[in-house]
């Protein structure tokens, strides 16, 4: 199933406490993730700790689903970093700031692997 | 290094000069009888010979300066140009960036410039701004005047704690001098609330803005400081306020001076001189504070002059600020310090055909005409508040000449004509009696006058070389020549290097930070310091080990060494 | 063994100058005090060892020696036409100072991670001014404090203790119980769930509410709909009321209005509405700062150039324009033709279409930690660890500032040597 979604993203404590670490496995543990909420994740039909595929006009990308009931129906949060950077909307819309919180997102469950921070960024090269 | 100048017309009023072709020896960045033959020569060609300028009360760095730069960029676009071999970028025209502070004093002839205001707390990003601002000499006055330890050793009339918590403080914050703003308002704006003038009891410490003003002084001068309390007075910018401002000095009575200078300074009279009950009657009151100053000899004021045009005023009056904002519809930023002071930045700019505003220009004008001796007042635009400081000239020549103050005048709202006595004043200024507003009177006010403000051996070899002949000129009439000269040295020479040419910025070598070192009983310090560490434990936000201002903030310091002194302080 | 004590934390902008660090043999063995956040970062984590270079960036690094490194870094600088020099927030203001010397020395754009943070909150600034505080000011008179779009359990862990909500003060003795804490978000967080009161609005809906709350306490409710970004009217009115009946109040906001559509105008609303409320009583707002010294970067750069941050050196003369001028606009524009990244990292950072166009310019980075920006980086160069290595002044995010401790002695060269070379190697290309 696919589910429409509004994106935002943001820091977690285990973003923080991984961000001087970014070749490890434990800082994409902490960033490689998508939340959402049990009724969005029962929409999807699709267990945490599955990959769930991420696409938006900017990008798309394959992170891990994760349950936080604090998000209302319809909202996806993937914390700050490579993977959530990879569907932002870069338009700083005049002002410098780019789009990072507010996009339009398809979300659906994938077999398709997380990539590694260094597998994700040697996409731009 | 040997420098000598010959020819210039010398005004030193400390000793006794008024324009007479003297010769001027320098060695080693000092003022000496005689040099040798080796000396470079400068031949100032019978064109008019200063001390550095010295600016007694500017705002220059720190927190609320850079605050200005931060909600202002349409200021940092004014004045811009870029860098050269030998300086850095300059952006800004009332909140200039530190390159632009420095070379635009130098490039006035003023050499030591004194910042008006520092939270012990936030003295830290003061020092860091002074550090970057080059060829001046400077330093930073230090508010105590809402300081919960103040107010407590106030109300305990414990003036021994007191005397050693300014000096910690002076310390901790590596402060010249004790800044009194809007005492006991500081503390009351904590809650959006003021004080009303000098009985009022301030909540929560049960004292009153006299209090605090007298016990400053009183430790002040046990402590010999080389400045006298530095007082902005209550109700600063309210209609009617010189009664308040009048009733503040008169507290001066209380004490004795410690040293040859006043016991107290009241800042930028021109926002303290103030009749009227609301705008519609607004007017001026220059002439009663005048009158007092007259007859009041321990009691000195700067002007704080207003400049047409574009200002922001920035102070730790935090309650001032919010109504100001209020008033203009203006941004308003505010920045209260925890346990010490408030804060707050306005922009505005003065209009000509506004009454108040053209009666506040008059004001300051009636302050200088009407106090006769000029050590008395001083010559400021409370830079940024007033206007900014490139504009000393402006001043300079409004006070020479009276046929460009009633060309003027012609120029602003008429209310002046019934609000001021400016337009009947023809007093007119000479070089001498400038000389000492910006010079020889700063350097004595601050209690700097061994080596700042004049020209005799020993002093400082901070001097400036203005592109006019005192005796060739008629200041009265060529007002013009007057502005143009004093905006643009030909040059100035600070510490002996010459650091301006034609106007033109020749080196910037760093200038030194002045503090004071004022020693107290052991003892006192001791028990004073058992309520600051109880302070810190409970109420600040930062640990005390982290508070004072460290040694690598001090790359060129000028250590004053004060303390208490054995004479009886009443 | 040594113990240090009221060692300040180089991780977000609370500062926390209380830790207590103990070394042993040069190697931190136990931290006191420190929340999560600031653990990780003062017990390290895997290093750059040594220099490396690469021509191209598909190819693996050579270590190089620090003399080449610099060299190759200069020229590149040297030779580039619009060179982006991005970072800054995780280095000490001393760092900051021989950035802002060099990047006017090459007609740079220097650009900080406000940019992606908190930027236009100071466009907002620009607008409004921004009525404030310090942090002990909260601690001791707050009885209403409000976080909007900002969660301080994930990104300021000790802010809520040490400054705001628990925290005990002079007027403010029973701390926690003597507070209301308001949270307003889109989605019900871990600091959310603290509160007395969690109004969620609908993303992308704060600009309005806040219209809402400034619409009631003017006086004009009857303007406002039945609901308002997902609020209700009557909710609104309640914490209109709330806020009214403050001694003081104080508003801390985050990334949840920066980011939000309207990005800086939201804050420019919010401060407009902290205005008006100090008609009634006491209110200040303070924007909740990330990187630990992110603030410095603003306060050295605003004395120095007379702009906060995306100042272009270009002319020779500061010019500032962010939407113009700021790191994400040239790379977006893919104007710059060449970057040098320090103590911050726009490949982890900043979106996909910038990364790649890093991707193909080159990059020079300056960093202790390996990150997305190594990856598109021809030089790298390792530093010292500023507020772990080397000491130096930091802002807090009320711009208090405080002076770094030296917790052990660095293995690498620092920051400040580092662009000094560089530098001096740039003007010898010049022929100075």
């Amino acid at each position: 199933m696919t589910l429409n979604a509004i994106l935002i993203t943001g820091r977690t404590i285990n973003q923080g406490a991984t961000i001087e670490n970014k070749t490890s496995l434990d800082y994409q543990e902490a960033t490689a993730l998508c939340e959402l909420n049990s009724k969005d994740i029962g929409i999807l039909g699709i267990k945490p700790g599955s990959q769930i595929s991420v696409k938006t006009d900017h990008g798309d990308v394959v992170v891990k689903l994760k349950e936080n009931n604090g998000n209302p129906d319809g909202m996806a949060f993937i914390p700050m970093g490579p993977w959530a950077n990879a569907v932002v909307d870069p338009d700083t819309k005049g002002c410098g700031m780019p789009g990072f919180k507010g996009i339009k997102a398809r979300l659906e469950p994938t077999d398709k692997k997380i990539l590694s921070m260094k597998d994700l960024i040697a996409r731009y090269k | 290094m040997e420098l000598l100048i010959k020819n210039g017309a010398v005004v030193d009023p400390v000793n006794g000069n008024k324009g007479d072709k003297t010769d001027i020896s320098i060695k080693d960045g000092k003022i000496v009888k005689t040099v040798s033959s080796k000396a470079t020569i400068i031949d100032a060609g019978g064109r008019l010979v200063m001390a550095g300028g010295v600016d007694a009360h500017s705002h220059i760095a720190g927190a609320k300066v850079n605050v200005g730069r931060m909600m202002r960029p349409e200021d940092s676009r004014s004045g811009i140009s870029p860098r050269t071999k030998i300086t850095r970028p300059c952006t800004g025209y009332t909140v200039p960036n530190v390159y632009a502070m420095g070379y635009r004093y130098a490039q006035m002839g003023y050499t030591t410039v004194f910042e008006a205001a520092q939270a012990i707390m936030k003295a830290r990003h003061t020092h860091e701004e002074l550090e970057e601002i080059p060829i001046i000499d400077k330093g930073a006055l230090t508010l105590f005047g809402s300081n919960w330890p103040t107010m407590d050793f106030v109300r305990e009339k414990d003036m021994d704690k007191l005397a050693a918590y300014v000096s910690w403080g002076l310390l901790a914050s590596r402060g010249f001098g004790v800044k009194c703003v809007n005492p006991g308002g500081g503390e009351m704006w904590g809650f959006g609330k003021n004080v009303t003038g000098i009985d009022d009891v301030v909540p929560g410490f049960d004292v009153t803005p006299k209090e605090i003003i007298v016990s400053l002084m009183k430790v002040n001068e046990m402590l010999g400081l080389p400045h006298s309390v530095h007082l902005h007075c209550n109700n600063l910018g309210n209609p009617g306020n010189y009664k308040t401002t009048l009733a503040s000095m008169e507290l001066a009575n209380q004490v004795k001076a410690s040293k040859k200078r006043q016991v107290m300074h009241v800042t930028h009279l021109l926002f303290n001189s103030w009749g009227g009950t609301n705008w519609g009657d607004f007017e001026s009151k220059a002439d009663e504070v005048a009158n007092f100053l007259n007859n009041h000899k321990n009691v000195t004021g700067d002007m704080g002059q207003m400049i047409f045009g574009s200002a922001t005023t920035m102070t730790a009056d935090g309650p001032k600020q919010y109504a100001n904002a209020k008033l203009l519809h203006a941004k308003w930023s505010n920045g209260d310090v925890e346990l010490e002071d408030a804060s707050g930045v306005v922009p505005i700019y003065y209009v000509k055909q506004i009454s108040v505003h053209a009666i506040m220009w008059a004001i300051g004008l009636e302050l200088a005409l009407l106090t006769k001796d000029p050590y008395q007042m001083l010559l400021t635009t409370d830079h940024p508040n007033g206007g900014p400081f490139v504009n000393y000239s402006e001043v300079i020549a409004l006070l020479m000449s009276n046929k460009k103050r009633q060309e003027e005048i012609k120029t602003v709202h008429e209310a002046v004509h019934a609000k001021n006595k400016l337009p009947g004043l023809d007093r007119e200024l000479d070089f001498s009696e400038i000389a000492i507003m910006t010079r020889a009177g700063t350097a004595k006010v601050l209690g700097l006058l061994d080596t700042k403000g004049h020209l005799g051996v020993g002093a400082d070899a901070d001097i400036s070389i203005y592109d006019i002949k005192p005796d060739q000129i008629d200041p009265t009439v060529e007002h013009a020549k007057i502005k143009s000269a004093f905006s643009s040295a030909a040059y100035t020479i600070k510490g002996g290097n010459v650091v301006v040419k034609d106007g033109q910025i020749t080196a910037t070598p760093l200038g030194r930070t002045y503090w004071v070192d004022a020693k107290v009983p052991q003892q006192h310090h001791d028990e004073m310091m058992k309520d600051i560490v109880k302070k810190f434990k409970n109420y600040y936000s930062m640990q005390l080990a982290n508070y004072m201002v460290q040694d690598e903030y001090l790359t060129h310091q000028q250590v004053v060494k004060a303390g208490i002194i054995p004479a009886e302080v009443n | 063994m040594t113990v240090i004590t009221d060692a300040l934390c180089p991780f977000c902008g609370c500062l926390c100058d209380d830790l207590t660090i103990v070394v042993e043999n040069n190697k931190i063995t136990d931290i006191k005090n420190a929340c999560k956040l600031g653990s990780a970062k003062i017990m390290g984590h895997h290093r750059i060892e040594a220099p490396m270079m690469r021509a191209d960036k598909k190819s693996e690094f050579k270590e190089v020696s620090y003399d080449e490194a610099i060299n190759e870094a200069a020229s590149i600088l040297f030779k580039s036409k619009r060179p982006l020099m991005y970072g800054w927030a995780s280095a000490v203001c001393e760092v900051h100072k021989k950035g802002i010397l060099l990047a006017e020395e090459v007609g740079a754009i220097i650009d900080n991670t406000a940019t992606v943070c908190h930027a236009p909150s100071t466009l907002a600034v620009h607008e409004k001014g921004l009525p404030t505080a310090t942090l002990g000011q909260v601690k001791n008179r707050s009885d209403v404090v409000v976080f909007w779009g900002s969660n301080p359990v994930h990104a300021h862990p000790r802010h809520m203790g040490r400054y705001s909500v628990f925290a005990k003060g002079f007027f403010q003795e029973k701390g926690r119980k003597g507070r209301k804490v308001i949270v307003v978000d889109v989605r019900k967080t871990e600091t959310a769930s603290m509160a007395d009161e969690f109004v969620q609005v609908q993303q992308g809906s704060d600009y309005l509410v806040i219209s809402a709350l400034r619409a009631i306490l003017s006086g004009h409710a009857d303007v406002v709909p039945e609901s308002v970004g997902g609020v209700t009217k009557e909710q609104l009115s309640k914490l209109v009321d709330t806020l009214k009946a403050a001694k003081f109040g104080a508003v801390f906001f985050g990334m949840g209005l920066t980011q939000s559509i309207s990005r800086y105008k939201n804050i420019d609303n919010a401060i407009s509405l902290i205005t008006e409320l100090n008609a009634y009583t006491k209110y200040v707002i303070t924007p909740m700062r990330g990187h630990y010294n992110v603030t410095g970067f603003g306060q050295v750069c605003s004395w120095e150039t007379g702009f906060a941050t995306a100042v272009d050196f270009a002319r020779g003369a500061p010019y500032y324009n962010p939407g113009e001028t700021a790191a994400n606009d040239v790379l977006m524009r893919k104007e710059t033709d060449a970057a040098m990244i320090i103590a911050g990292d726009a490949g982890a950072h900043f979106p996909a279409d910038s990364v790649r166009h890093l991707a193909r310019i080159p990059v020079v980075q300056i960093d202790p930690y390996w990150n997305p920006t190594t990856e598109v980086s021809n030089v790298v160069i390792p530093v010292a660890i500023c507020g772990v290595e080397v000491e130096g002044t930091a802002y807090r995010m009320d711009g208090v500032s405080m002076r770094m401790r030296k917790m052990i002695e660095p293995t690498l060269p620092t920051d400040v040597e580092i662009l000094e070379k560089i530098t001096q190697r740039v003007r010898e290309l010049r022929g100075e």
